[in-house]
């Protein structure tokens, strides 16, 4: 049982909180001969694989670690491009860590203005009259809620796919949110929220909430 | 329970088939628009979770649900998709949109050698093949 994250969403789709409560790390370090049977490639200043799926290490995961020493962007430690370095044949054989890139927060803004089109266009396309948007999605590896307020406001919540319960405490969130963040005077609408009140009560919230979860199944 | 309408995509988005049963409501666009509408938030949902996910996702996005319906998604490993409209208590319809895939589309549309992949599906076998599975199916019953 676990909650991996929750979002906020002010009316115009922008975000305006986002707290990870668990986070899974997908990992994996194996050592390699020359050459390399892993094609890589360059993208934002990091090194992702881009062929050559195997072991647990999948197309889309980023080199973290060259011989346990951990990568500064595309660097090694003593300023040497990890590009130059894996070329060399001398340099093998060589232990290299890879693993799924974690939401920047560039990413994460950009997934949850994404998310306001997709809530939109679901209740456009409805076959049955007067539908909501989304209000549960569904993956094979979590679950989505989102409770959309009467002021537009949205709360998402990502959620292992068992876990119970997440509708109530999106309404939970919802009170916290109305008591700490709108009833202090210094929070403006539509402005992301830094209230420490609501980040605490915030984070025993969620914790009461999991371990509630594990009982009630 | 009912099924609502099914839509069937080929791997580049193009519309192969609709079909509907008891749609009670028209999106009031062309179902060309419709279609391209759909897909378009298919494909933007389908990048959404696979960057929402904590781990690497096999299958990827399902469904979702909303006040009033559910988008059952199923996608085979050649990009055919099939997605299925049902009302909140449908259950297996996913198992459903399989076996429409292997007995109905593989048998009478892959099969049949007068059509070409890519096109809009115009058998009449597997129109009337497919209401019938459609039609037979318990979440369309009850």
């Amino acid at each position: 049982m676990a909650i991996y994250s929750l979002y906020i969403l002010s009316k115009s789709g922008g975000l305006i909180y986002q707290y990870d409560h668990t986070s899974i790390k997908v990992e994996v370090e194996k050592t390699f001969n020359y050459p390399l049977d892993i094609q890589l490639f360059e993208q934002n200043k990091r090194i992702v694989v881009a062929f050559g799926q195997k072991d647990g290490i999948n197309v889309g995961h980023n080199l973290l670690a060259v011989n346990g020493s951990l990568l500064n962007g595309t660097s090694l430690e003593d300023g040497q491009e990890v590009t130059a370095f894996l070329a060399n044949e001398s340099n093998y054989p060589v232990s290299l860590k890879f693993g799924r890139p974690k939401l920047s927060t560039n990413e994460k803004i950009f997934l949850a203005s994404m998310f306001y089109p997709l809530f939109a266009i679901a209740s456009q396309l409805s076959p049955e009259l007067k539908s909501s948007g989304i209000e549960v999605l569904e993956a094979d590896t979590f679950k989505l809620h989102c409770f959309q307020t009467l002021t537009g406001i949205k709360f998402l919540i990502v959620a292992e796919p068992k876990q119970m319960n997440v509708e109530h405490l999106l309404r939970r969130v919802y009170e916290l949110y109305a008591d700490f963040a709108l009833k202090n005077p210094f929070y403006s609408l539509e402005m992301p929220i830094r209230c420490e009140q609501f980040e605490s009560n915030l984070q025993l919230l969620l914790e009461q909430q999991e371990k509630s979860g594990v009982n009630t199944v | 329970m009912t099924i609502h309408n099914l839509y069937m995509f080929d791997r580049h988005g193009v519309l192969m088939y609709y079909g509907e049963w008891n749609r009670k409501r028209q999106s009031g666009m062309t179902i060309e628009e419709e279609a391209k509408l759909m897909y378009g938030m298919l494909y933007s949902i389908r990048n959404f979770v696979n960057k929402m996910s904590p781990v690497d996702v096999r299958e990827g996005f399902q469904c979702y649900r909303t006040s009033k319906y559910v988008l059952n998604y199923f996608e085979t490993p050649s990009g055919v998709k099939f997605v299925m409209n049902t009302d909140l208590h449908s259950q297996g319809v996913r198992e459903l949109l399989q076996q429409i895939n292997s007995q109905i589309y593989i048998e009478y549309c892959v099969k049949n050698p007068a059509y070409h992949a890519g096109e809009t599906i115009q058998c009449e076998l597997f129109k009337t093949k497919l209401d019938e599975l459609v039609k037979q199916s318990p979440i369309f019953k009850n």
